[in-house]
C-alpha cells in the first residue's frame, strides 16, 4: 500500500513539474467548456422557440445539457489519454531509471498501480476543472445531481480502461511518440467499432461494437443508469491492461 | 555475502555470462574487470534482481537472488552504469524519494538523506534540477542513491566512468571509505582503478571468469619469469654492445638479454630470468667490467599486462577453435 502511494506521488509530482499537466488540464478545460456554450445556446434557442410557438415542451437540463456534454467529454478524452500514458514507462526505459525501479524492493504490480492511479488522478483534476460548467447549471437551475455523478462515474472507468491499455503499450517501448501514437489508434478504433454494430448484424460486428468503450458507456452510465454488467466490462479491461503491463515488466528480465 | 554458483545468462545468439561462480565475503571491495562487453554488466544485474539469469543462481546476504527478490533487494545499493535519475527533480527531493522506495521514512529517511548528501559531496546542489547537474555531480547523486538505506552489499557499475581526475580520485577514496561497513562489487575497464581500490580482483572475458585472486597474488602470479631493465654506458662514451651482451649473459639464472634502446649515452638492456636471479650480481658485474650503472629497476607487471596476458591468448584460442569447428 505504502509503495502504491509512494510511485503516486511520484508520478503525479512529474505530470506537475513538467507543462504536460497544464496542457492537458487547460486544453481539456477549453474544449469542454467551447462545448457547454454550444450545448447551452441549442437549450437557450430551444426555449425560445417553444416560447414563440406557444407550445410547452418538456425541457430537462440533465437530457439537453448534461448527458451530451459528458459524452463529448468522454470524446475527448480519448484524444488526450495517449498523452498521459505514453510518458508513463517509455520514459523510465530511456532514461534507465527503470533499472532503478526494478531493483527496488517495490513489486512490479505496486509500480504499476501506483503510475496508472496517478494517471487516472490527472483525468480525475481535468473532469473537475469541466465540472465547473455545471456548477453553473446548479446554481441557475435545478438539474438533478445523480444522474450526473453517475455519468462521471461512468466517465472514470472508461478512461480508467484506456489509460490501462496506454500504459500497458508505454510498457513495451522505450520511445514516447511510439507509445502515444499506437495508444491514439488504439483509442480511435475502439471508439468507432461501435458503429460497425449499426451497419451489420452478424456475430462478428456485434463482438465489434461490444469491445467498443464508448457503448458501454452511451447505454447506461450516460442514461443514468447503474449497470453491473456495464461495469464489469471497464474493470474487466482495467484488469487485463494492467496485467499485461505486469507480464510486460517482467519480460524486461527475460530479454533486453 | 555474496555466492554466485554457475551463473549464465543466454540470449537467443550468444552467451553474455558463461557459468560464473566465486564468493565475496564481508566487507570485501572486490574489482570486475574486463572489456567491454565482457558481461560486467549483465552478471551485476542479475545479482540485483534487474535481470534473471537464464540458469546457475546467487544468494546475497543468504537470500537467493530468485526466490525472495525483495529481501535481496533491501540489502543492494545498486549504481548502474548511467545514473537512473529524473531530470525534473531536484537531487533532494530525488533522495528522498528513493530513501522511501528503500524502506525509510520519517526523521531516518530525513537523517540519511542529509547524511548521504554529505558524504557524496552533493549537499551544495540539494535543491537543483537533476537535469542541470554536470556528469561529475550526477555519478556522484547516483551513489549517493545507491547507499540511501545503508545496504549491506553495494553494487556499482563503472562508478568512475566520465568523471575528471580529481573527481575520479574523490570517488576511489569515497569507496574505499565505504568497505569495511559494505560489501562491494565494482565494474570497471580501467586497471589503476582495481589496483588502488579493491583487494580481490575478478577477471571477466567473453562471459567466463578467467581469474579470480587478490591483487598481490595476481601481479606475483603473473610475473613467474622476472625481467629487469638496465641502464648503461661505457666510460669514454663509447659502449661495445656485444661484450656486455656476452657479460651479462654469463650472470647465473639470466636466460635472456636483449638491447632495447641505443642512444650516445644511454643504452638499455632489458635482462628476463629465472626466479633466484640475485640484482646484486648484475650490478657487481656491470661494475667491475668498468662501465656505469645509471639504472637499474624491475620491469614489474602492471595490471594492465595481467590483463592482456589473461584475456589476450584466451581470445586467440577460442578464435582458433571456432575456425577448426567450421
Amino acid at each position: 500500500m505504502r509503495n502504491i502511494w509512494i510511485m503516486w506521488r511520484k508520478e503525479l509530482n512529474s505530470y506537475f513539474d513538467s507543462p504536460i499537466a497544464y496542457f492537458l488540464l487547460t486544453m481539456f478545460a477549453v474544449v469542454s467548456s467551447f462545448f457547454f456554450w454550444i450545448y447551452l445556446r441549442g437549450f437557450v434557442e430551444y426555449g425560445m422557440e417553444m416560447q414563440m410557438r406557444g407550445r410547452p415542451m418538456p425541457m430537462n437540463l440533465n437530457e439537453q445539457i448534461i448527458r451530451p456534454l459528458l459524452g463529448t467529454e468522454g470524446v475527448i478524452g480519448l484524444f488526450l489519454i495517449p498523452l498521459i500514458t505514453m510518458r508513463l514507462f517509455a520514459e523510465e526505459k530511456r532514461s534507465g531509471t527503470i533499472e532503478l525501479l526494478a531493483t527496488s524492493p517495490i513489486r512490479d504490480w505496486e509500480v504499476i498501480l501506483g503510475k496508472w492511479l496517478a494517471a487516472l488522478t490527472l483525468y480525475a483534476c481535468m473532469l473537475l476543472l469541466s465540472a465547473l460548467n455545471f456548477a453553473f447549471l446548479f446554481k441557475y437551475g435545478n438539474p438533478d445531481w445523480k444522474p450526473l455523478a453517475i455519468g462521471y462515474l461512468g466517465l472514470l472507468l472508461q478512461a480508467g480502461s484506456l489509460l490501462a491499455i496506454g500504459t500497458f503499450i508505454s510498457s513495451l517501448t522505450k520511445n514516447q511518440i511510439i507509445a502515444g501514437a499506437v495508444t491514439f489508434g488504439i483509442c480511435l478504433l475502439l471508439w468507432i467499432i461501435s458503429s460497425v454494430g449499426e451497419f451489420e448484424t452478424a456475430t462478428w460486428a456485434q463482438v465489434l461494437s461490444y469491445m467498443s468503450v464508448l457503448t458501454h458507456y452511451e447505454e447506461s452510465f450516460a442514461k443514468g443508469v447503474l449497470d453491473a454488467k456495464d461495469a464489469v466490462f471497464y474493470l474487466t479491461a482495467i484488469f487485463l491492461g494492467l496485467f499485461f503491463t505486469a507480464r510486460s515488466m517482467e519480460s524486461l528480465r527475460w530479454r533486453s | 555475502m555474496i555466492t554466485v554458483k554457475e551463473l549464465t545468462k543466454r540470449y537467443a545468439r550468444n552467451t553474455a555470462v558463461d557459468h560464473i561462480s566465486f564468493e565475496v565475503g564481508k566487507g570485501q571491495i572486490v574489482g570486475f574487470l574486463g572489456p567491454n562487453g565482457a558481461g560486467k554488466t549483465t552478471t551485476m544485474r542479475m545479482l540485483t534482481g534487474f535481470l534473471s539469469p537464464t540458469s546457475g543462481g546467487a544468494t546475497v546476504a543468504g537470500y537467493d537472488v530468485l526466490e525472495q527478490p525483495l529481501e535481496v533487494k533491501k540489502r543492494i545499493g545498486y549504481l548502474p552504469e548511467t545514473p537512473p535519475l529524473y531530470p525534473e527533480m531536484e537531487t533532494g527531493e530525488y533522495l528522498t524519494f528513493v530513501g522511501r522506495l528503500k524502506g525509510l521514512s520519517g526523521a531516518e529517511l530525513r537523517k540519511r538523506v542529509d547524511y548521504v548528501c554529505e558524504r557524496c559531496a552533493v549537499a551544495d546542489v540539494k535543491n537543483k534540477l537533476l537535469g542541470k547537474l554536470s556528469k561529475g555531480y550526477r555519478q556522484r547523486v547516483g551513489l549517493a542513491q545507491a547507499v540511501i538505506h545503508n545496504p549491506d552489499v553495494l553494487i556499482l557499475d563503472e562508478p568512475t566512468a566520465g568523471l575528471d581526475p580529481k573527481q575520479i580520485n574523490e570517488t576511489r577514496d569515497l569507496i574505499k571509505s565505504l568497505g569495511g561497513n559494505h560489501t562491494i562489487i565494482l565494474s570497471t575497464h580501467i586497471l589503476p582503478e582495481v589496483e588502488q581500490t579493491c583487494e580481490q580482483v575478478l577477471i571477466i572475458n567473453r562471459g567466463k571468469l578467467v581469474a579470480t585472486d587478490s591483487v598481490h597474488n595476481l601481479q606475483n602470479r603473473a610475473r613467474g619469469a622476472e625481467s629487469v631493465m638496465v641502464e648503461i654506458s661505457g666510460r669514454n662514451g663509447s659502449l661495445d654492445f656485444a661484450a656486455v651482451q656476452q657479460r651479462l649473459e654469463q650472470i647465473a639464472g639470466v636466460s635472456r638479454v636483449t638491447a632495447k634502446q641505443r642512444q650516445e649515452n644511454r643504452n638499455t638492456f632489458e635482462i628476463e630470468s629465472q626466479k633466484g636471479f640475485v640484482r646484486g650480481d648484475l650490478a657487481r658485474a656491470v661494475v667491475e667490467s668498468g662501465w656505469d650503472l645509471n639504472e637499474l629497476r624491475p620491469a614489474a607487471m602492471s595490471l594492465e599486462e595481467i590483463f592482456l596476458q589473461l584475456t589476450g591468448p584466451q581470445e586467440a584460442q577460442k578464435d582458433g577453435s571456432r575456425k577448426e569447428s567450421q
